[in-house]
């Protein structure tokens, strides 16, 4: 291994992101996903921050910060405030099976570092090599929707999934223009709003937040 | 003698005739025991150590050929001797003295069959089977499967008046003959058009192209896979292992399972002359889900027999991932790594042959003595039978793959070579690997789990049932025979290197490379498969240490201490009534895994309600695979049969109209 | 050779005889982090010399594998001890056994510690030998693959070699080790009855699984099961700290730098048991059915790792 310090950084937070990833595939609190979710936030704009670092580039700081500031500090707070509101604090999720869904979870991952194998290969940049696990964290937080049953849980894997790929984009072309940066994020932030007033209104039609509920809605 | 070399073929030949004409006397006083007892089977013990010697000079010298004037007019018996052939045949040898011997205490008079049948039919079976690892053409390996399937049917139905028994025999028979026609036809393409079926041919001549060569192997694997086991046609082992007396079981999965695995290395390695990656990664894939299944449902068996019977297919899934790895390493080109996988599944051949003999004739001593074979009534044997306790707790801690045991020398040496691979060149089978690895470990733990219910239930705690406090031990000729194999366990534990330099002789025979250089790289102490600094073994300082430090700590508890013992009843947390019921039940130690893995079950429970007047409990396990494709297939076969029998409407004139019929059309067409 | 041989004996006396002065101190750390009076740093040694002034009771069916088991355990751990290489790398006993041995002598004196439970053929020795096996067949397989992960960066499966490896070539962070480490912790909690999967001061039958095992024990045999059981503990933290801290350790040879590793190795034993204190406290004890979900997580954190050192480290 004689790879840079940056480097062999950016290895670890990669494989901390994917540790997260995994983590919340398993995880029944909702609250405990909340902190996950915030814990992923931070892995990805100290990412950022590194390759700032080391390549050079201003506006990964900025991307950084707003990275920062949006997904470690303003969207768990919006949700803990969603959850305290919908009285789900509490709530403890049963699951369909666990060791199935890791079992798939190592299968995509599988899948996804042998597709990103070829890819990595004519990246220019110093971060090629975690395209995979980027690529691994989409599948994953994708399999962490699929199998969940109540709203809020899949909420948060649709925002893990935007987190994959920030990472993806960050790992193989140094981010994104900043204008798009901008437009994402405050896309993901309109987002959670719209999502929010919504669990309200499923939870006063259903008195429950079961997706499963939604099924009644279709035409027999 | 001018007329009869002592090479070592032909002395080979001369203990298969030795064999029959054992079987032959024995019908001359069928119902006499103490003359088959005490004369024919030991004698028939001599010939298989006979043989075992006899197939050790074999394996280092070269490969020597002969034909009989028997078999066909065109095809007379071919019959050759080589490194894989003398392996085998040292297998059978060694196992077969310690069952035989066994037997000779065993059996008893007043069972369904007179002592001389089974006497002929015992020794056919081994005649039988020595007879497939030294045929050299398509007949004769043909006719030795036949009568090896023909004699161990009759064997496996020596208690015919029991149904369940008589039901086992015909499933067992069902698939060894389905598992025939498959051998039957891979030999057909192998011999790729040129009219011969010596092996001799079949490795010369190629089949026409790749699609051949794969649809050989793949009917190779089908055929042989029924016989050894192997997923999804194993229905038949649980069925007929535990039917059969203890004796012929031990053999049919110590030995026989081994035929199957003889025919598969024999048509992938030798007839085939080249191999294709992706029958490595299939042959893998299938050792490791029936490795998977054996142990589990070995977890949940309540029957001591059944237990053994999955617990084969385990360990036949086990040898099948080593064989798969073989190949694939094998079609990579890396031989090296080939020949390391290849000498871990032939030791693990080895071993299970031993500790599974062993096991499967210790549970005949338990039957013999208690009368049961359900772990429910069993218990607490270990102070009736102390010696067959401590020569079952060898095998136990063999089979559970412990060391300085035989059972860990292969997983050892499995585990390596999965591990030491310097990289595939595809990127998929790479990271299969760990997963593949991973899986094994975790059969490898399963199996512990399983070994410590089966011993635990029978031996330890207390007994069951009262009668099992009069059990007695086992007899002399009994003791011989586990002794024989116990000791065994433990030399292929502690003295491996010899062993592995024995297997390289076959390895060279097959893949062209070995790792018998490397092996001994340290010294005979030492196992090194590739290099010291990289992974290095010796169980026999392991067994030192353990047995100084332990005789060290006893010895100075004595002097510094004391060594006072007194009696009592146990503490049990001070409850006052203890009963034997109290203690784990079979399904109470295989209730985890039966929650855990509830999938792979078909588990039908019924649990009473509050309001049941007769409350009882209910739970059953059984294999899903009967219900998918054993049912279905049977019955289809019933419906077409309804079909094909319209034909049959018993008059007459109708049959007289069928030939009348053929021979017109006959006429019509063959002018 | 001399100071080869000095060496290993230093080392395995070291792990035998400071076992219970480790254990002393996790049980001092978590005292003082439940606000309670410790018991003393010595308290372990105490009770292992009074436990061997006694008389053994044995039960009236105990056999001879009962009285065996305890010494049998203690001789493989006195074995493991003196195969991981926790100041110096150059153990002559680490060619004797490798990683996948290690695992292998921990599987031997486990087994004989359940079927000396199922001896005596009381409901809780039963008990105490299903869960243990339970508890086993997922966290060998769960060990092997974290020990397999710095096999294949080091490209052996000798100790001595890993250590050497990873702890005297140049500094280096490696991202499947994160993931073995995680799952390196969590089956050292799991194997040697620590919260969450066991409780070790439990007297409860419905929460014990290694103190239902040695239920019957008592004198001189129990003392060497609990020993046995410490230098397990020791044992563990000593691979963990040989793999992912491996800073400090002495190279083969290098018997200067002898005190100054042993001062290193008990300066990360104090740490590591601090640690293991910390997470005891803040963890409550699971349900034993959650125990395989854990152990099944720490088993994939392994699997994951290797699959990571493929892509990453290639």
């Amino acid at each position: 291994m004689n790879l840079p310090l940056s480097a062999q950084l950016i290895n670890l937070m990669a494989a901390l992101l994917l540790l997260i990833a995994f983590a919340m595939l398993s995880q029944r609190r909702i609250l405990s996903l909340i902190y996950l979710f915030a814990w992923q936030g931070a892995v990805l704009s100290a990412n950022t921050l590194i390759v700032a670092w080391s390549t050079g580039q201003p506006h990964l700081y900025y991307s950084a910060l707003i990275t920062l500031a949006l997904k470690v500090i303003v969207l768990p707070w919006l949700l803990h405030r969603l959850i305290v509101r919908l009285d789900i604090e509490r709530d403890v999720e049963t699951m369909i099976n666990i060791p199935i869904t890791m079992l798939i979870g190592i299968a995509l991952v599988i899948f996804a570092f042998n597709l990103a194998l070829p890819i990595a290969q004519w990246a220019q940049t110093i971060t090629r090599s975690t395209l995979g696990i980027a690529i691994a964290s989409v599948l994953l937080s994708f399999l962490m929707m699929i199998t969940r049953r109540k709203a809020v849980p899949q909420v948060i894997g649709f925002l893990a999934m935007e987190n994959g790929l920030f990472f993806a984009a960050t790992s193989t072309t140094y981010g994104m223009p900043m204008v798009v940066e901008l437009g994402i994020a405050l896309d993901v932030l309109v987002g959670t709003f719209i999502f929010g007033i919504f669990f309200f209104q499923i939870r006063e039609t259903f008195d429950s937040l079961d997706i499963s509920n939604l099924e009644k809605l279709k035409e027999d | 003698m001018p007329w009869f070399d002592f090479i070592p073929l032909n002395i080979v030949i001369g203990i298969i005739l030795l064999w029959i004409a054992l079987g032959v006397a024995g019908l001359i006083a069928p119902s006499n025991l103490q003359y088959v007892t005490r004369a024919l089977l030991p004698l028939g013990a001599a010939a298989g150590v006979a043989l075992a010697a006899t197939a050790f000079a074999a394996m280092t010298q070269d490969a020597a050929v002969c034909v009989l004037p028997l078999g066909l007019p065109d095809l007379p018996f071919h019959l050759r001797i080589d490194a894989l052939s003398a392996f085998f045949l040292a297998l059978l040898g060694l196992a077969s003295a310690g069952v035989s011997l066994f037997y000779a205490g065993y059996l008893r008079a007043g069972e369904d069959n007179s002592p001389g049948l089974t006497c002929l039919q015992y020794h056919l079976f081994l005649a039988s089977m020595a007879a497939i690892f030294v045929a050299d053409d398509g007949y004769l390996f043909m006719v030795a499967w036949e009568s090896m399937a023909l004699s161990s049917y009759f064997l496996v139905t020596s208690n015919h008046r029991d149904a369940t028994t008589r039901s086992a025999g015909f499933l067992y028979l069902l698939i060894a003959h389905v598992g025939a026609i498959g051998i039957l036809l891979c030999f057909g393409v192998l011999q790729a058009g040129s009219g011969d079926y010596t092996f001799a041919t079949m490795r010369a001549v190629e089949p026409a192209s790749a699609g051949w060569m794969t649809v050989a192997y793949l009917l190779a694997l089908f055929g042989f896979g029924a016989k050894a086991g192997l997923l999804p046609l194993h229905a038949w082992l649980p069925e007929a292992h535990p039917a059969a007396p203890s004796p012929v079981s031990a053999l049919m999965s110590g030995v026989m399972l081994k035929t199957a695995i003889y025919g598969l290395l024999r048509v992938t390695f030798d007839l085939l002359n080249t191999q294709i990656w992706w029958w490595g990664v299939l042959t893998l894939a299938l050792g490791l889900v029936t490795a998977l299944f054996g142990v589990l449902f070995a977890a949940v068996q309540t029957d001591m027999k059944r237990l053994l019977a999955y617990s084969s297919i385990e360990n036949i899934g086990i040898v099948l991932i080593g064989i798969g790895l073989a190949i694939t390493f094998r079609a990579f080109d890396m031989h090296a790594l080939a020949a390391l996988a290849l000498v871990a599944a032939l030791y693990h051949c080895l071993n299970h042959a031993f500790f599974k003999c062993l096991l499967f004739l210790v549970t005949g001593s338990v039957l013999h003595a208690t009368n049961e074979r359900s772990l429910g009534r069993l218990g607490g044997l270990i102070h009736s039978m102390p010696v067959v306790a401590w020569l079952a707790l060898i095998g136990t801690l063999a089979i559970a793959g412990l060391p300085p045991l035989n059972g860990f020398v292969s997983e050892w040496l499995l585990l390596q070579a999965f591990l030491l691979t310097p990289g595939l060149p595809n990127s998929y089978l790479n990271m299969l690997v760990p997963v593949a690895a991973a899986a094994l470990a975790l059969t490898f733990a399963l199996s512990g789990y399983v070994m410590v219910k089966f011993y635990g239930v029978i031996f330890l705690g207390q007994p069951r049932e009262e009668k099992l406090k009069a059990a007695h031990d086992a007899g002399g000729f009994e003791r011989l025979g586990l002794l024989w194999l116990a000791v065994g366990c433990v030399l292929l534990g502690v003295l491996p290197v010899p062993i592995i330099l024995q297997l390289g002789t076959v390895t060279s025979q097959l893949l062209g490379a070995s790792i018998g250089d490397s092996v001994v790289a340290s010294g005979w102490l030492f196992i090194t498969p590739i290099a010291p600094e990289r992974a290095s073994y010796s169980p026999l300082i392991f067994l030192v240490v353990i047995a100084a430090v332990v005789l060290l700590v006893f010895l100075l508890v004595r002097a510094v201490y004391h060594g006072r013992v007194r009696r009592g009843a146990a503490w049990d947390c001070g409850f006052p009534l203890q009963t034997s019921r109290m203690q784990d039940t079979a399904e109470g130690f295989g209730q985890p895994i039966k929650r855990i893995f509830e999938m792979f079950f078909r588990i039908e429970r019924h649990e009473p309600t509050p309001f049941d007047s007769a409350p009882y409990y209910k739970s059953r396990t059984e294999d899903r695979l009967w219900y998918w494709l054993y049912l279905p297939v049977a019955r289809l076969a019933e419906r077409l049969s309804g079909w094909v029998g319209v034909l049959q409407r018993g008059r007459i004139h109708i049959y007289l109209i069928y030939s009348f019929a053929t021979l017109i059309l006959l006429l019509a067409f063959a002018r | 050779m001399i100071e080869a041989v000095l060496s290993q004996l230093f080392q395995t006396l070291l792990a035998v005889l400071l076992a219970p002065l480790m254990l002393g101190w996790i049980n001092n750390c978590r005292a003082w982090l439940q606000n309670k009076s410790a018991p003393g740093l010595m308290q372990p040694y105490r009770t292992l010399r009074k436990l061997f002034h006694k008389d053994a009771v044995l039960a009236h069916n105990a056999s001879s594998l009962f009285r065996v088991a305890p010494y049998l355990i203690f001789g493989c751990m006195v074995l493991a001890a003196s195969i991981v290489p926790a100041i110096e790398t150059n153990l002559p006993f680490a060619y004797a056994a490798d990683a996948i041995a290690l695992v292998g002598v921990f599987a031997l004196a486990r087994v004989f510690m359940a079927l000396a439970a199922m001896d005596i053929g009381t409901a809780f020795g039963s008990l105490g030998a299903r869960r243990e096996m339970l508890v086993a067949f997922l966290a060998e397989p769960a060990l092997l693959m974290v020990l397999f992960t710095p096999a294949l960066i080091s490209q052996s499966t000798s100790l001595n070699t890993m250590v050497a490896t990873l702890g005297q070539r140049e500094f280096a962070l490696y991202p499947s080790l994160a993931y073995a480490a995680v799952a390196f912790v969590m089956v050292l909690l799991a194997e040697n009855a620590r919260i969450p999967i066991d409780n070790p001061a439990t007297h409860l039958e419905l929460t014990m699984i290694h103190e239902a095992m040695i239920l019957e024990y008592s004198a001189r045999h129990l003392a060497l099961m609990e020993w046995a059981a410490a230098m397990k503990l020791m044992i563990y933290c000593t691979v963990g700290i040989a793999l992912f801290a491996p800073w400090g350790i002495a190279a083969a040879g290098d018997w200067q730098l002898l005190p100054a590793a042993t001062i290193a190795l008990v300066a990360k034993l104090l740490l590591a048991g601090g640690g293991l204190a910390v997470l005891e406290t803040v963890s409550a004890k699971m349900r034993i059915f959650r125990a395989p979900e854990f152990l099944g997580m720490a088993f994939l954190l392994g699997v994951l790792g290797m699959l990571t050192h493929f892509l990453l480290e290639r």
